[in-house]
């Protein structure tokens, strides 16, 4: 593999000033996805700035009662935090579905939100790829693609951003804050990843040489009745197939507030938008749900090969709602 | 001290940790990429990204100038070797061995470089800047029983057909006729350790340390490539992570890493990483299995058809033979059976765990299930009342059959008796439950191998033999059967094993290995006993006997016997309608398999091997790139094996299997784990939800797709 510098930075100043001075840096959060790629030829940074020690581990309730979690908080912290599994227990849960322990003992909620597709032509530098070479094709869209996205694509690329964590986030209106060189500043997650149109390897808003130093939930009473439920091919230790945020409140048989966002059907976290307007105010019911589900899946576009996530995604929505409207009856 | 034999009790049967264990743990036992040779140099691979055409150009000029970087082998430079070899048992070598011998690229993954440097991450960074330029060819890499190429296999290991009686004729007097396809996905072996290989010259003698199953195999191979007396090369094996038949025999990294040495003059390793092993170590082909079944009304087979085809490359042949099982396991008045393959510009296949019985007995074993519930009859009961008397095609009587023994064992222990053979009907929240069995077979052989055994002066004893472990506890296993014929604790016995220098000796393969290096040893322990008996002491340096089984193994061979271990595989099920999840609840496997020597380490390769079962049911396949003709995701992220989640309450189990007729009657468990495995489960998944999966893996999508519309 390329050789490469390391530096650790003391502080947020110092890590976007050293990327800043050196377009070839990278920020080296966990490591576990960058390092990977790099074994793969894949990413080829001249230099790493190790920004996993800063002072960005808390997670802190917020003034307004929301939750504002640092971006060097490890995946196991998060997933444990008290505050976390009682008011975002989806959250929790999607952290607990996605690697193992030993990778989430490492990854970073930074890392996470920035983490690569898994699309095995990206992964692979002997293949074509849009993504990481502009302009050179997207062989998977003839190609192997049954895990690849329904929603959302383009004719450059079908590939899924691969995060548990950012279904979830997706799901509570995160906003993600980054640190620049000219200041701080902040992006929602709805606008933080880029639609993929003919600029796949453009994957998020971030000014250049931006540090994600952690994101904000704002508070969200809904979510503390919310669930995430993956699916994927084995039982353990793999990317989703479909996976779904959902958070539920209902009043007398009707539907008060509703969150929903899919995973592993698009180049970025997919809030439902659609069927959340749909459901709101509509009786708690099966009928309901699959009538949201078909209405947000209305916008899919399978290919030969994933046409089976479109039933995947609206059985999802139909069995967690309904199994939560269950359980809030017991 | 006296050497004195006979003086201990039972050995065998009893359970015993692996003699190497503590240094597997503690990181003292080294593995073949970690031993450290002054002056070593490192070579990596560079591999074809086209399946087919030629190399026009290689760029070598600015790789060379990269640092560190000693060499760069290629067609253009290479030295020439010799593959026009052809062993008397296993034909001509595949034509890879002959590395950099011509600018021809027969498919994707082909070697066409190897970089040579100072350190590994020098010979990484050259070998991926090196700008190959190819000549492209169009591709076929489409394998579809309606190919134009499909021909019965010319190999010289197994018969491409057999048949006997008038299948169309009892077909159509059949009651009862099943006729489905099976499909099975490509499966690559992945153990791991990666295969990696140390070459270092002396004059005209070629060292080599490696990772494999059998030194004596690659030695012979890598002395007909590099035209030298059999003696000239010594090849080791001390650990090796993991092989299943991927590190069988001699490959492109052997003699890469060996030309190399040649030419730098000092020692060379060439070490693959994972993606380079999807193309370079064989790989188990996908399957297409056509198979028709006429029975009575009572179940009673009246005609068997199984005709299975598989891919290999055009540079050799290798056919999985999925139909082996068939025609050892179940008789009819008609009985056919072919192994097919087509060439394409594909990797050559190779020895996969289970060959041909790994996939064969899926689609054997589901088309029973089938059968027994178009009869309507349990699928056990189905199978004991096909128990043939003899070899349905060879006639032969067998030396013993204990596959009844298992159902019986193996259902009173599952619970068999209290199943509902009813399809659908069992829910668990939103998982529908389900059990299904199948049978397991499996060849056994005994190969000539050679051991030897010392008396030490200090009432030690030491074993030499070219056997290999591959972490199966194949060590162990011979220290206790060493000491058993011996008489002595195993503590006083030391096995040394994987040397060339030790004679000739079995593979590690075809569950052959330690029936035959035992069988060698109790041989070399009988002279020296019979030595010892003489009264004498011994001396300073030992009383050494050294003995070889060729004459036995070969009358064994051609005796007029079935020589085989059963099995009946059990599993339990859920599965999701909504989300296409699978999960296996727990699964049973119980074996005859002759006499166990250590219950400890043969219960974990039985459940290794059902394990295994687990993942070629749900997980395992390589995704081609039909486009490129290669493989996209060959890493494993990409290519999903069974996690620990998925695999939960897995037990095995043996009955008795006394083999009276069997001068050995230790027998092989390597595959018969395997066999059978992925049968039960897919057949279990059916119980569960009424839908017959014919293709593995039974993948979500696969899943969500068949079930009837929600």
């Amino acid at each position: 593999m390329r050789e490469f510098g390391y530096q650790k930075a003391a502080d947020v100043s110092v890590a976007v000033a050293l990327l800043d001075a050196d377009p070839e840096a990278r920020f080296l959060g966990g490591g576990t996805n960058l390092v990977d790629l790099m074994k793969t030829g894949v990413e080829r940074p001249a230099r790493l700035v190790d920004v996993r020690e800063l002072p960005l581990n808390r997670i802190e309730t917020t003034e307004d009662g929301g939750l504002r979690i640092g971006a060097t908080v490890t995946n196991t912290d998060l997933a444990v935090h008290p505050e976390v599994r009682r008011r975002y227990p989806a959250l929790a849960q999607a952290v607990l579905a996605g690697a193992s322990g030993q990778l989430r003992n490492m990854a970073t909620v930074g890392g996470n939100l920035l983490q690569r597709t898994r699309c095995g032509y990206f992964t692979d530098v002997t293949k074509a790829c849009n993504k990481r070479v502009p302009g050179s094709g997207c062989p998977a869209i003839e190609g192997e693609h049954h895990n690849h996205a329904i929603l959302g694509t383009s004719q450059h690329c079908v590939a899924t951003h691969p995060s548990d964590m950012g279904v979830a986030l997706t799901a509570f209106d995160a906003v993600v804050s980054y640190e620049t060189v000219d200041g701080p500043g902040e992006l929602p997650l709805a606008d933080f990843y880029l639609p993929v149109s003919d600029t796949p390897h453009r994957e998020t808003a971030l000014p250049p040489g931006a540090l994600i130093t952690g994101v904000t939930l704002p508070p969200t009473p809904v979510a503390a009745n919310s669930r995430y439920r993956k699916v994927r091919e084995r039982a353990s230790y793999a990317f989703a197939i479909g996976s779904i945020a959902a958070a539920l409140d209902i009043q007398d048989g009707v539907v008060r507030d509703v969150r929903l966002a899919f995973g592993a059907v698009a180049s970025r976290p997919w809030r439902a938008r659609v069927a959340e307007q749909m459901l709101t105010g509509a009786p708690a019911e099966a009928v309901s749900f699959a009538a949201a589900a078909d209405a947000e899946l209305a916008a899919a576009r399978p290919l030969a090969h994933n046409a089976y996530k479109v039933r995947l995604m609206h059985n999802l929505v139909a069995a967690v709602l309904t199994e939560m409207v269950q359980e809030v009856a017991r | 001290m006296s050497t004195t034999t006979g003086a201990h009790g039972k050995v065998i049967g009893l359970p015993y940790v692996r003699v190497e264990g503590r240094d597997k743990v503690t990181g003292a036992a080294r593995y073949a990429g970690e031993v450290p040779f002054p002056g070593l140099a490192h070579g990596w691979l560079v591999l074809s990204t086209i399946a087919r055409g030629r190399v026009r150009s290689l760029d070598t000029a600015p790789v060379l100038d990269m640092p560190g970087v000693l060499a760069v082998l290629h067609h253009g430079n290479a030295l020439p070797v010799d593959i026009s070899w052809v062993d008397p048992q296993l034909g001509p070598p595949d034509a890879t061995l002959g590395v950099f011998q011509h600018d021809r690229v027969p498919y994707a993954g082909w070697p066409v470089a190897l970089v040579v440097a100072e350190t590994s991450e020098q010979a990484r960074e050259a070998a991926e800047a090196l700008k190959v330029d190819y000549d492209q060819e169009s591709h076929d890499v489409d394998l579809s029983y309606d190919h134009p190429g499909v021909y019965p296999l010319v190999g010289p290991l197994r018969p491409a057909t057999e048949e006997k009686g008038d299948l169309a004729a009892e077909l159509a007097a059949s009651d009862v006729v099943v006729e489905a396809e099976y499909t099975t996905g490509q499966g690559h072996h992945n153990p791991m350790e990666p295969h990696a290989v140390t070459a270092r010259w002396e004059g005209e003698r070629l060292e080599v340390l490696d990772s494999n199953q059998g030194s004596p195999f690659v030695a012979g191979a890598l002395a007909q490539v590099f035209s030298l007396e059999p003696t000239a090369v010594r090849v080791r094996t001390e650990h090796v992570g993991g092989a299943f038949g991927s590190k069988s025999q001699a490959r492109t990294h052997h003699v890469a890493a060996a030309m190399a040495a040649r030419i730098l003059d000092r020692p060379v390793r060439v070490v693959l990483t994972r993606r380079q092993m999807f193309s370079l170590t064989g790989y188990r082909s996908a399957t297409i299995q056509r198979i028709r079944l006429g029975a009575n009304p009572e179940g009673k087979l009246r005609a068997v058809e199984h005709r299975s085809l598989c891919q290999t490359s055009t540079t050799y042949e290798y056919v999985e033979a999925s139909t082996m099982m068939t025609r050892m396991m179940y008789d009819a008045d008609a009985h056919h059976t072919a192994n097919l393959a087509v060439r394409l510009d594909v990797p050559t296949p190779g020895f996969m765990r289970a060959p041909g019985e790994a996939p064969g007995s899926f689609a054997l074993e589901c088309a029973m299930d089938e059968l027994a519930e178009k009869c309507g009859i349990d699928p056990i009961e189905l199978r004991l009342r096909n128990e043939p008397e003899r070899g349905p095609i060879s006639g032969r009587e067998y030396s013993a059959r204990n596959v009844v023994a298992c159902f019986r064992e193996g259902a009173r222990r599952f619970g068999w008796a209290e199943r509902d053979p009813r399809p659908g009907v069992r829910r668990e929240g939103r998982w529908l439950l389900g059990t299904g069995t199948a049978a397991a077979t499996y060849p056994m052989h005994v190969m000539p191998s050679s051991a030897s055994v010392t008396a030490n002066a200090d009432a030690t004893f030491t074993v030499r033999i070219a056997a290999s472990d591959l972490g199966t506890g194949a060590r162990t296993a011979l220290t206790l059967a060493a000491a058993d014929a011996l008489e002595v604790a195993p503590e006083r016995v030391r096995v040394e094993i994987g040397d060339t220098a030790f004679g000739f000796a079995m593979v590690a393969a075809a569950s052959a290995g330690t029936r035959s290096w035992v069988f060698a040893i109790r041989k070399a322990v009988a002279q020296l006993r019979e030595q010892l008996s003489q009264g004498a002491a011994v001396p300073p340096e030992g009383v050494t006997v050294m003995a070889n089984t060729f004459a036995e193994a070969g009358a064994l061979h051609h005796d007029d016997k079935e020589r085989h271990t059963y099995g009946a595989q059990f599993a339990e099920v859920a599965v999701d309608p909504a989300t296409g999840e699978v999960r296996v609840r727990r699964m049973l496997g119980m074996f005859a398999a002759g006499q166990i020597i250590n219950p400890l380490t043969a219960r974990s390769q039985l459940i290794g091997g059902m394990t295994w079962g687990i993942s070629m049911a749900l997980h395992e396949e390589a995704a081609l790139d039909e486009a490129t003709g290669s493989l996209v995701g060959a890493d494993f992220a990409g290519y999903h094996i069974s996690a620990h989640a998925d695999v939960p309450a897995v037990e095995a189990d043996w009955v008795d299997d006394p083999d009276p007729g069997d001068p050995v009657g230790v027998k092989g468990i390597g595959e018969i784990g395997n066999v059978g495995a992925a049968a039960a489960i897919a057949n279990a998944v059916w119980h569960a939800t009424g839908v017959r999966h014919r293709h593995l893996p039974i993948r979500p999508d696969r899943v969500l797709l068949a079930a009837p519309s929600a």
